[in-house]
Protein backbone atom coordinates (compact mmCIF):
# COMPACT_ATOMS: atom_id res chain seq x y z
CA UNK A 1 0.00 0.00 0.00
CA UNK A 2 2.86 2.38 1.03
CA UNK A 3 6.00 2.86 -0.82
CA UNK A 4 9.13 1.30 0.38
CA UNK A 5 10.60 4.87 1.48
CA UNK A 6 7.41 5.73 3.33
CA UNK A 7 7.99 2.12 5.27
CA UNK A 8 11.27 2.87 6.40
CA UNK A 9 9.87 6.71 7.47
CA UNK A 10 7.56 4.86 9.59
CA UNK A 11 9.90 2.55 10.35
CA UNK A 12 12.39 4.82 11.58
CA UNK A 13 9.72 6.92 14.19
CA UNK A 14 8.84 3.88 15.28
CA UNK A 15 12.01 3.14 16.25
CA UNK A 16 12.63 6.45 17.92
CA UNK A 17 10.01 6.56 19.93
CA UNK A 18 10.65 2.68 21.44
CA UNK A 19 14.21 4.02 22.05
CA UNK A 20 12.85 7.25 24.17
CA UNK A 21 10.79 4.88 26.38
CA UNK A 22 13.51 2.36 26.66
CA UNK A 23 16.20 5.24 27.77
CA UNK A 24 13.17 6.75 30.17
CA UNK A 25 12.76 3.15 31.78
CA UNK A 26 16.32 2.84 32.19
CA UNK A 27 17.42 5.72 33.79
CA UNK A 28 14.76 5.00 36.53
CA UNK A 29 16.56 0.90 37.15
CA UNK A 30 19.89 2.15 36.78
CA UNK A 31 18.86 4.72 39.64
CA UNK A 32 16.81 2.33 41.81
CA UNK A 33 20.07 -0.58 41.27
CA UNK A 34 22.71 2.50 41.98
CA UNK A 35 20.55 3.39 45.04
CA UNK A 36 20.15 -0.22 46.42
CA UNK A 37 24.00 -0.89 45.64
CA UNK A 38 25.45 2.27 47.31
CA UNK A 39 23.23 1.33 50.35
CA UNK A 40 23.92 -2.00 50.52
CA UNK A 41 27.72 -1.61 50.78
CA UNK A 42 27.63 1.44 52.97
CA UNK A 43 28.44 4.29 50.68
CA UNK A 44 25.78 5.96 51.83
CA UNK A 45 24.27 5.80 55.36
CA UNK A 46 21.17 3.34 54.77
CA UNK A 47 19.71 5.06 57.97
CA UNK A 48 19.44 8.70 56.15
CA UNK A 49 19.26 7.63 52.45
CA UNK A 50 16.87 4.27 53.25
CA UNK A 51 17.06 1.92 49.64
CA UNK A 52 14.69 1.07 47.26
CA UNK A 53 13.90 -2.38 49.14
CA UNK A 54 13.25 -0.40 52.69
CA UNK A 55 10.72 1.71 50.86
CA UNK A 56 9.33 -1.45 49.72
CA UNK A 57 9.38 -2.86 52.94
CA UNK A 58 7.65 0.26 53.85
CA UNK A 59 4.99 0.62 51.82
CA UNK A 60 3.68 -3.29 52.34
CA UNK A 61 4.02 -2.42 56.26
CA UNK A 62 1.72 0.01 55.90
CA UNK A 63 -0.46 -2.19 53.49
CA UNK A 64 -0.71 -4.39 56.21
CA UNK A 65 -2.03 -1.75 58.93
CA UNK A 66 -4.38 -0.37 56.34
CA UNK A 67 -2.94 3.01 56.63
CA UNK A 68 -1.80 3.46 53.26
CA UNK A 69 -4.67 3.53 51.52
CA UNK A 70 -5.95 6.06 53.87
CA UNK A 71 -3.33 8.51 53.73
CA UNK A 72 -3.67 8.34 49.69
CA UNK A 73 -7.59 8.98 50.15
CA UNK A 74 -7.71 11.46 52.20
CA UNK A 75 -4.65 13.45 50.28
CA UNK A 76 -6.23 12.88 46.69
CA UNK A 77 -10.37 13.97 48.25
CA UNK A 78 -8.68 16.90 49.41
CA UNK A 79 -7.09 17.80 46.13
CA UNK A 80 -10.11 16.86 44.26
CA UNK A 81 -12.32 19.07 46.44
CA UNK A 82 -9.73 21.75 46.20
CA UNK A 83 -9.54 21.70 42.53
CA UNK A 84 -13.18 21.86 41.78
CA UNK A 85 -13.61 24.99 44.07
CA UNK A 86 -10.64 26.35 43.01
CA UNK A 87 -11.61 26.16 38.85
CA UNK A 88 -14.83 27.07 39.83
CA UNK A 89 -14.45 30.03 42.20
CA UNK A 90 -11.54 31.22 39.91
CA UNK A 91 -13.62 31.12 36.38
CA UNK A 92 -16.11 32.89 38.45
CA UNK A 93 -14.97 35.73 39.97
CA UNK A 94 -12.76 36.43 36.73
CA UNK A 95 -16.55 36.63 35.06
CA UNK A 96 -17.25 39.19 37.32
CA UNK A 97 -14.26 40.71 36.24
CA UNK A 98 -14.92 40.71 32.84
CA UNK A 99 -18.54 41.80 33.33
CA UNK A 100 -17.28 44.69 35.36
CA UNK A 101 -13.98 46.24 33.84
CA UNK A 102 -13.89 48.72 36.55
CA UNK A 103 -13.96 46.55 39.33
CA UNK A 104 -11.33 44.30 37.60
CA UNK A 105 -9.00 48.04 37.48
CA UNK A 106 -9.53 48.06 41.03
CA UNK A 107 -8.60 44.79 42.32
CA UNK A 108 -5.63 44.28 39.88
CA UNK A 109 -2.82 45.44 42.31
CA UNK A 110 -4.20 43.11 44.64
CA UNK A 111 -4.17 40.20 42.43
CA UNK A 112 -1.16 40.87 41.48
CA UNK A 113 0.07 40.81 45.31
CA UNK A 114 -1.59 37.75 46.21
CA UNK A 115 -0.41 36.08 43.47
CA UNK A 116 3.23 36.99 44.19
CA UNK A 117 2.59 36.39 47.69
CA UNK A 118 4.03 33.10 49.08
CA UNK A 119 0.76 31.52 49.96
CA UNK A 120 2.61 28.98 52.83
CA UNK A 121 3.49 32.32 54.56
CA UNK A 122 -0.30 32.42 55.65
CA UNK A 123 -0.72 29.24 56.87
CA UNK A 124 -0.04 30.48 60.62
CA UNK A 125 -3.08 32.70 60.74
CA UNK A 126 -4.99 30.01 58.70
CA UNK A 127 -4.68 27.37 61.60
CA UNK A 128 -5.53 30.12 64.29
CA UNK A 129 -8.66 31.65 61.88
CA UNK A 130 -9.92 28.73 60.27
CA UNK A 131 -9.24 25.95 62.67
CA UNK A 132 -6.28 22.90 62.53
CA UNK A 133 -7.97 20.45 60.14
CA UNK A 134 -9.02 19.46 56.90
CA UNK A 135 -10.84 23.10 56.14
CA UNK A 136 -7.30 24.83 56.40
CA UNK A 137 -6.24 22.43 53.92
CA UNK A 138 -8.75 23.02 51.11
CA UNK A 139 -8.62 27.16 52.29
CA UNK A 140 -4.38 26.58 51.55
CA UNK A 141 -4.63 24.85 48.43
CA UNK A 142 -8.02 27.14 47.05
CA UNK A 143 -5.90 30.28 48.16
CA UNK A 144 -2.83 28.88 45.52
CA UNK A 145 -4.87 27.53 42.50
CA UNK A 146 -8.10 29.83 42.90
CA UNK A 147 -5.97 33.15 42.44
CA UNK A 148 -3.95 31.72 39.04
CA UNK A 149 -7.37 30.46 37.68
CA UNK A 150 -8.88 34.03 37.97
CA UNK A 151 -5.67 35.76 36.08
CA UNK A 152 -5.50 32.98 33.66
CA UNK A 153 -9.24 32.75 32.88
CA UNK A 154 -9.48 36.50 32.90
CA UNK A 155 -6.66 37.02 30.20
CA UNK A 156 -8.55 34.46 28.04
CA UNK A 157 -11.75 36.41 28.32
CA UNK A 158 -10.21 39.68 27.54
CA UNK A 159 -8.62 38.32 24.64
CA UNK A 160 -11.16 37.38 22.30
CA UNK A 161 -10.96 39.51 19.21
CA UNK A 162 -12.61 42.85 19.79
CA UNK A 163 -14.01 41.99 16.27
CA UNK A 164 -16.46 39.18 17.54
CA UNK A 165 -17.66 41.49 20.02
CA UNK A 166 -18.70 44.32 17.38
CA UNK A 167 -20.59 41.32 15.38
CA UNK A 168 -22.81 40.46 18.38
CA UNK A 169 -23.33 44.31 18.73
CA UNK A 170 -24.21 44.27 15.02
CA UNK A 171 -27.10 41.76 16.28
CA UNK A 172 -27.97 43.71 19.15
CA UNK A 173 -26.52 41.12 21.76
CA UNK A 174 -26.79 41.94 25.13
CA UNK A 175 -24.07 41.06 27.67
CA UNK A 176 -25.08 38.11 29.05
CA UNK A 177 -25.41 36.85 25.54
CA UNK A 178 -22.03 37.88 24.45
CA UNK A 179 -20.74 36.14 27.72
CA UNK A 180 -22.31 32.79 26.70
CA UNK A 181 -22.61 32.68 23.16
CA UNK A 182 -18.94 34.10 22.76
CA UNK A 183 -16.76 34.89 25.23
CA UNK A 184 -17.23 31.48 27.57
CA UNK A 185 -17.34 29.24 24.39
CA UNK A 186 -14.40 31.58 22.86
CA UNK A 187 -12.05 30.42 26.08
CA UNK A 188 -12.73 27.31 26.96
CA UNK A 189 -9.77 25.93 25.76
CA UNK A 190 -7.76 28.28 28.04
CA UNK A 191 -10.12 27.10 30.81
CA UNK A 192 -9.81 23.28 29.91
CA UNK A 193 -5.71 23.96 30.04
CA UNK A 194 -6.34 25.74 33.71
CA UNK A 195 -7.22 22.33 34.67
CA UNK A 196 -3.69 20.97 34.42
CA UNK A 197 -2.16 23.52 35.96
CA UNK A 198 -4.61 23.72 38.86
CA UNK A 199 -4.79 19.97 39.56
CA UNK A 200 -1.00 20.46 40.33
CA UNK A 201 -1.45 23.72 42.15
CA UNK A 202 -3.72 22.08 44.26
CA UNK A 203 -2.18 19.42 45.31
CA UNK A 204 0.63 21.77 46.02
CA UNK A 205 -1.57 23.36 48.60
CA UNK A 206 -2.39 19.96 50.06
CA UNK A 207 0.60 19.11 50.88
CA UNK A 208 1.57 22.36 52.85
CA UNK A 209 -1.55 22.37 54.38
CA UNK A 210 -1.00 18.58 55.61
CA UNK A 211 2.92 19.61 56.60
CA UNK A 212 1.05 22.14 58.82
CA UNK A 213 -1.79 21.20 60.41
CA UNK A 214 -2.64 17.25 59.18
CA UNK A 215 -3.42 14.06 61.41
CA UNK A 216 -3.50 12.21 58.15
CA UNK A 217 -2.89 12.32 54.38
CA UNK A 218 0.49 11.96 52.67
CA UNK A 219 1.77 15.18 54.05
CA UNK A 220 1.17 14.53 57.26
CA UNK A 221 3.05 11.13 56.57
CA UNK A 222 6.03 12.79 55.35
CA UNK A 223 5.93 15.11 58.25
CA UNK A 224 5.91 12.37 60.95
CA UNK A 225 8.40 10.17 59.38
CA UNK A 226 10.81 13.11 59.88
CA UNK A 227 9.62 14.36 63.19
CA UNK A 228 10.20 10.37 64.10
CA UNK A 229 13.28 10.37 61.96
CA UNK A 230 11.90 7.38 60.48
CA UNK A 231 13.70 8.27 56.83
CA UNK A 232 12.55 5.42 55.22
CA UNK A 233 9.28 6.70 56.11
CA UNK A 234 9.51 10.51 54.32
CA UNK A 235 11.28 8.79 51.22
CA UNK A 236 8.37 6.23 50.70
CA UNK A 237 6.00 9.00 51.66
CA UNK A 238 7.26 10.90 48.63
CA UNK A 239 7.73 8.14 45.76
CA UNK A 240 4.11 7.76 46.93
CA UNK A 241 3.20 11.13 46.49
CA UNK A 242 5.34 11.23 42.95
CA UNK A 243 2.62 8.21 42.00
CA UNK A 244 -0.22 10.54 42.89
CA UNK A 245 0.67 12.96 41.48
CA UNK A 246 1.34 11.56 37.97
CA UNK A 247 -1.68 9.50 38.22
CA UNK A 248 -3.85 12.59 39.11
CA UNK A 249 -2.35 14.42 36.21
CA UNK A 250 -2.59 12.08 33.45
CA UNK A 251 -6.17 11.79 34.50
CA UNK A 252 -6.97 15.72 33.99
CA UNK A 253 -4.82 15.16 30.54
CA UNK A 254 -7.15 12.32 29.75
CA UNK A 255 -10.12 14.20 30.33
CA UNK A 256 -8.59 17.75 28.66
CA UNK A 257 -7.97 15.32 25.55
CA UNK A 258 -11.62 14.19 25.73
CA UNK A 259 -13.30 17.55 26.15
CA UNK A 260 -10.88 19.50 23.73
CA UNK A 261 -12.10 16.52 20.95
CA UNK A 262 -15.65 16.86 21.71
CA UNK A 263 -15.60 20.92 21.86
CA UNK A 264 -13.97 21.57 18.28
CA UNK A 265 -14.37 19.28 15.61
CA UNK B 1 -38.01 54.99 -5.74
CA UNK B 2 -38.97 55.38 -2.76
CA UNK B 3 -36.55 56.88 0.27
CA UNK B 4 -35.25 54.65 2.99
CA UNK B 5 -33.31 56.78 5.11
CA UNK B 6 -32.04 60.69 5.13
CA UNK B 7 -28.28 61.28 7.07
CA UNK B 8 -28.40 65.43 7.79
CA UNK B 9 -25.63 67.05 8.67
CA UNK B 10 -24.06 64.50 10.78
CA UNK B 11 -20.77 65.25 12.51
CA UNK B 12 -19.17 63.54 14.85
CA UNK B 13 -16.20 64.27 17.18
CA UNK B 14 -13.81 62.07 18.96
CA UNK B 15 -12.19 62.72 22.58
CA UNK B 16 -9.25 61.53 23.31
CA UNK B 17 -6.63 62.84 26.47
CA UNK B 18 -4.70 65.00 23.94
CA UNK B 19 -7.99 66.72 23.13
CA UNK B 20 -10.73 66.02 20.58
CA UNK B 21 -10.94 65.36 16.43
CA UNK B 22 -13.29 66.32 14.33
CA UNK B 23 -13.95 63.05 12.40
CA UNK B 24 -16.84 63.75 10.54
CA UNK B 25 -18.49 67.25 9.47
CA UNK B 26 -21.69 67.46 8.10
CA UNK B 27 -22.54 65.04 6.23
CA UNK B 28 -25.41 64.37 4.44
CA UNK B 29 -26.92 62.03 2.31
CA UNK B 30 -30.32 60.02 0.87
CA UNK B 31 -30.86 56.70 0.33
CA UNK B 32 -33.10 55.02 -1.50
CA UNK B 33 -34.66 51.23 -2.09
CA UNK B 34 -32.30 49.27 -3.89
CA UNK B 35 -29.32 51.64 -3.67
CA UNK B 36 -25.67 50.30 -3.89
CA UNK B 37 -23.67 52.88 -2.45
CA UNK B 38 -19.81 53.24 -2.28
CA UNK B 39 -18.20 55.77 -0.07
CA UNK B 40 -14.59 56.18 -0.87
CA UNK B 41 -11.63 58.26 0.91
CA UNK B 42 -8.51 58.63 2.04
CA UNK B 43 -7.85 56.08 4.78
CA UNK B 44 -7.74 56.96 8.78
CA UNK B 45 -11.19 59.46 6.95
CA UNK B 46 -13.37 58.24 9.24
CA UNK B 47 -15.69 56.39 6.75
CA UNK B 48 -16.04 53.02 9.06
CA UNK B 49 -17.58 55.64 12.09
CA UNK B 50 -20.64 56.99 9.57
CA UNK B 51 -21.52 53.01 9.48
CA UNK B 52 -21.06 52.42 12.94
CA UNK B 53 -23.38 55.37 13.60
CA UNK B 54 -25.77 54.01 11.55
CA UNK B 55 -25.81 50.71 12.91
CA UNK B 56 -26.13 52.46 16.35
CA UNK B 57 -22.70 50.94 17.81
CA UNK B 58 -20.87 55.06 18.12
CA UNK B 59 -23.10 57.81 19.12
CA UNK B 60 -23.17 60.47 16.51
CA UNK B 61 -21.80 64.15 18.26
CA UNK B 62 -24.66 66.84 15.72
CA UNK B 63 -27.29 65.76 13.11
CA UNK B 64 -30.50 63.74 12.15
CA UNK B 65 -30.48 60.02 10.77
CA UNK B 66 -34.22 59.95 9.92
CA UNK B 67 -35.67 56.10 9.11
CA UNK B 68 -38.33 55.86 6.99
CA UNK B 69 -40.43 53.71 8.55
CA UNK B 70 -38.76 50.59 10.76
CA UNK B 71 -36.01 49.01 8.72
CA UNK B 72 -33.77 46.78 9.62
CA UNK B 73 -29.66 46.71 9.33
CA UNK B 74 -26.87 44.32 8.39
CA UNK B 75 -23.47 44.72 8.80
CA UNK B 76 -20.78 43.32 7.38
CA UNK B 77 -17.56 43.59 9.02
CA UNK B 78 -14.15 44.35 7.54
CA UNK B 79 -13.07 40.20 9.40
CA UNK B 80 -15.35 37.45 8.64
CA UNK B 81 -15.29 37.16 12.66
CA UNK B 82 -16.84 33.70 12.33
CA UNK B 83 -16.53 31.09 15.50
CA UNK B 84 -14.73 28.58 14.72
CA UNK B 85 -16.66 26.42 17.59
CA UNK B 86 -19.51 26.66 15.05
CA UNK B 87 -20.42 24.91 12.07
CA UNK B 88 -21.02 27.20 8.92
CA UNK B 89 -24.50 26.82 9.88
CA UNK B 90 -24.72 27.75 13.01
CA UNK B 91 -22.63 31.03 12.35
CA UNK B 92 -25.01 31.57 10.30
CA UNK B 93 -27.66 31.39 12.53
CA UNK B 94 -26.02 33.54 15.23
CA UNK B 95 -28.08 36.79 14.56
CA UNK B 96 -31.28 34.81 14.31
CA UNK B 97 -30.64 33.37 17.62
CA UNK B 98 -29.62 36.36 19.82
CA UNK B 99 -32.46 37.95 18.49
CA UNK B 100 -34.47 34.76 19.19
CA UNK B 101 -36.09 34.51 15.72
CA UNK B 102 -35.02 31.20 15.02
CA UNK B 103 -37.93 29.57 13.10
CA UNK B 104 -38.08 27.20 10.82
CA UNK B 105 -39.65 29.42 8.21
CA UNK B 106 -36.27 31.26 9.03
CA UNK B 107 -33.82 28.68 9.55
CA UNK B 108 -34.84 27.42 5.58
CA UNK B 109 -34.09 30.96 4.47
CA UNK B 110 -30.68 30.41 5.55
CA UNK B 111 -30.55 26.95 4.26
CA UNK B 112 -31.79 27.92 1.03
CA UNK B 113 -29.31 30.45 0.72
CA UNK B 114 -26.27 28.53 1.70
CA UNK B 115 -27.81 26.48 -0.69
CA UNK B 116 -27.80 28.90 -3.83
CA UNK B 117 -24.71 29.71 -2.91
CA UNK B 118 -22.11 27.22 -3.70
CA UNK B 119 -21.95 26.61 0.36
CA UNK B 120 -24.09 23.15 0.18
CA UNK B 121 -21.76 20.53 1.05
CA UNK B 122 -20.38 22.35 3.94
CA UNK B 123 -23.48 23.40 5.55
CA UNK B 124 -22.04 21.23 8.78
CA UNK B 125 -18.37 21.65 8.48
CA UNK B 126 -16.49 24.11 10.63
CA UNK B 127 -15.10 27.31 9.07
CA UNK B 128 -11.23 26.34 9.36
CA UNK B 129 -12.24 24.16 6.14
CA UNK B 130 -13.24 27.15 4.02
CA UNK B 131 -11.34 29.20 1.80
CA UNK B 132 -10.97 33.27 2.47
CA UNK B 133 -13.70 33.42 -0.32
CA UNK B 134 -15.99 31.11 1.15
CA UNK B 135 -15.86 32.19 4.39
CA UNK B 136 -16.91 35.76 3.16
CA UNK B 137 -19.73 34.25 1.44
CA UNK B 138 -20.85 32.48 5.21
CA UNK B 139 -20.43 35.94 6.78
CA UNK B 140 -22.17 37.85 4.41
CA UNK B 141 -25.41 35.11 4.39
CA UNK B 142 -24.89 35.39 7.94
CA UNK B 143 -25.74 38.88 7.60
CA UNK B 144 -28.87 37.94 5.59
CA UNK B 145 -30.28 35.90 7.98
CA UNK B 146 -31.85 38.35 9.88
CA UNK B 147 -33.19 39.68 6.04
CA UNK B 148 -32.18 43.15 6.59
CA UNK B 149 -33.47 46.13 4.30
CA UNK B 150 -30.30 47.78 4.65
CA UNK B 151 -26.50 46.43 4.70
CA UNK B 152 -23.16 48.32 5.63
CA UNK B 153 -20.96 46.87 4.31
CA UNK B 154 -16.82 48.01 5.86
CA UNK B 155 -13.91 47.19 3.44
CA UNK B 156 -15.09 43.21 3.69
CA UNK B 157 -12.62 42.48 0.76
CA UNK B 158 -9.50 44.32 2.57
CA UNK B 159 -7.96 41.13 4.04
CA UNK B 160 -8.51 38.87 1.34
CA UNK B 161 -5.65 38.29 -2.06
CA UNK B 162 -5.97 40.22 -5.22
CA UNK B 163 -7.42 37.18 -7.04
CA UNK B 164 -10.60 36.27 -4.00
CA UNK B 165 -11.10 39.64 -3.73
CA UNK B 166 -12.59 40.04 -7.77
CA UNK B 167 -13.82 36.56 -7.68
CA UNK B 168 -15.62 37.11 -4.16
CA UNK B 169 -16.77 41.35 -4.64
CA UNK B 170 -18.33 39.04 -7.56
CA UNK B 171 -20.47 36.81 -5.44
CA UNK B 172 -21.14 39.56 -2.72
CA UNK B 173 -22.53 42.13 -5.35
CA UNK B 174 -24.94 39.57 -7.00
CA UNK B 175 -26.01 38.20 -3.84
CA UNK B 176 -27.18 41.31 -2.93
CA UNK B 177 -28.80 42.17 -6.17
CA UNK B 178 -30.54 38.97 -6.45
CA UNK B 179 -31.79 39.48 -2.66
CA UNK B 180 -32.78 42.45 -3.33
CA UNK B 181 -31.02 45.06 -0.70
CA UNK B 182 -30.05 48.11 -0.43
CA UNK B 183 -26.08 48.11 0.51
CA UNK B 184 -23.67 51.46 1.80
CA UNK B 185 -20.17 50.05 1.23
CA UNK B 186 -17.01 51.70 2.42
CA UNK B 187 -13.88 51.17 0.45
CA UNK B 188 -10.81 52.55 -0.10
CA UNK B 189 -10.56 51.15 -3.28
CA UNK B 190 -11.72 53.15 -6.39
CA UNK B 191 -11.39 50.55 -8.83
CA UNK B 192 -14.14 48.21 -6.27
CA UNK B 193 -16.52 51.58 -5.56
CA UNK B 194 -17.06 51.97 -9.66
CA UNK B 195 -17.27 48.48 -10.12
CA UNK B 196 -20.28 47.74 -7.72
CA UNK B 197 -21.43 51.04 -6.99
CA UNK B 198 -24.46 52.94 -8.39
CA UNK B 199 -23.59 56.22 -7.01
CA UNK B 200 -20.00 57.21 -5.11
CA UNK B 201 -19.39 59.36 -2.30
CA UNK B 202 -16.10 61.27 -2.00
CA UNK B 203 -14.75 62.03 1.72
CA UNK B 204 -12.31 64.35 2.13
CA UNK B 205 -9.40 63.91 4.75
CA UNK B 206 -10.19 64.60 8.33
CA UNK B 207 -12.60 65.98 9.31
CA UNK B 208 -14.11 64.02 6.59
CA UNK B 209 -16.70 66.40 4.29
CA UNK B 210 -18.59 65.60 1.13
CA UNK B 211 -16.78 66.61 -1.58
CA UNK B 212 -18.32 65.38 -4.04
CA UNK B 213 -21.53 62.30 -5.33
CA UNK B 214 -20.90 60.66 -8.30
CA UNK B 215 -23.90 58.97 -10.40
CA UNK B 216 -21.77 55.74 -12.21
CA UNK B 217 -23.34 55.07 -15.50
CA UNK B 218 -21.97 52.33 -16.75
CA UNK B 219 -22.55 50.93 -20.55
CA UNK B 220 -23.26 46.99 -20.47
CA UNK B 221 -23.36 46.86 -16.57
CA UNK B 222 -23.50 43.66 -15.44
CA UNK B 223 -21.37 41.85 -12.42
CA UNK B 224 -18.07 43.77 -10.98
CA UNK B 225 -15.92 42.08 -13.24
CA UNK B 226 -17.73 42.71 -16.06
CA UNK B 227 -18.00 46.18 -15.08
CA UNK B 228 -14.38 46.79 -14.80
CA UNK B 229 -14.20 46.93 -18.60
CA UNK B 230 -16.51 49.50 -19.47
CA UNK B 231 -15.47 51.99 -21.75
CA UNK B 232 -16.36 55.01 -18.92
CA UNK B 233 -14.79 52.90 -16.48
CA UNK B 234 -11.31 54.98 -16.88
CA UNK B 235 -12.53 58.29 -16.80
CA UNK B 236 -14.58 57.60 -13.48
CA UNK B 237 -11.32 56.14 -12.07
CA UNK B 238 -9.75 59.53 -13.16
CA UNK B 239 -12.45 61.85 -12.36
CA UNK B 240 -12.22 60.36 -8.73
CA UNK B 241 -8.22 59.72 -8.39
CA UNK B 242 -8.17 63.51 -8.75
CA UNK B 243 -11.07 64.57 -6.16
CA UNK B 244 -9.30 62.42 -3.31
CA UNK B 245 -6.93 63.97 -0.71
CA UNK B 246 -3.57 61.86 -1.16
CA UNK B 247 -1.87 62.53 2.37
Amino acid sequence: MFSLEHKNYLKKIRLNNFLIKLFQFLILIVFLIVWQLLSDYKIINPFIFSSPIKVIETIINLHNSGDLYNHILITVWETLISFVLGTLLGILIASIMWWNKFLAKIIDPYLTVLNSLPKVALGPILIIWVGAGMQSIIVMALLISTIITIINVYQGFISIDPIKIKLMQTFKATKTQIYFKLILPGTISNIISCFKVNISMSLIGVIMGEFLVSKEGIGYLIMYGSQVFNLDLVITGTIVLCIVAAVMYSLVLYIEKKLIKNYIE
Amino acid sequence: MNELLTIKNLSKIYHTKQGETKAIDNFSLNINNGDFIAIVGPSGCGKSTILNILANLDNKSDGEIIFNNDIKMGYMLQQDALFNWKTVLDNCLLGLEINKNLTKKNKQYVLDLLNNYGLKDFINSYPNNLSGGMRQRVALIRTLATKPDLLLIDEPFSALDYQTRLAVSDDVYNIIKQENKTAIMVTHDIAEAISMADKIVILSKRPSKIKKIIDIKLSNKSNPINNRKAKEFSYYYDLIWKEIDHV
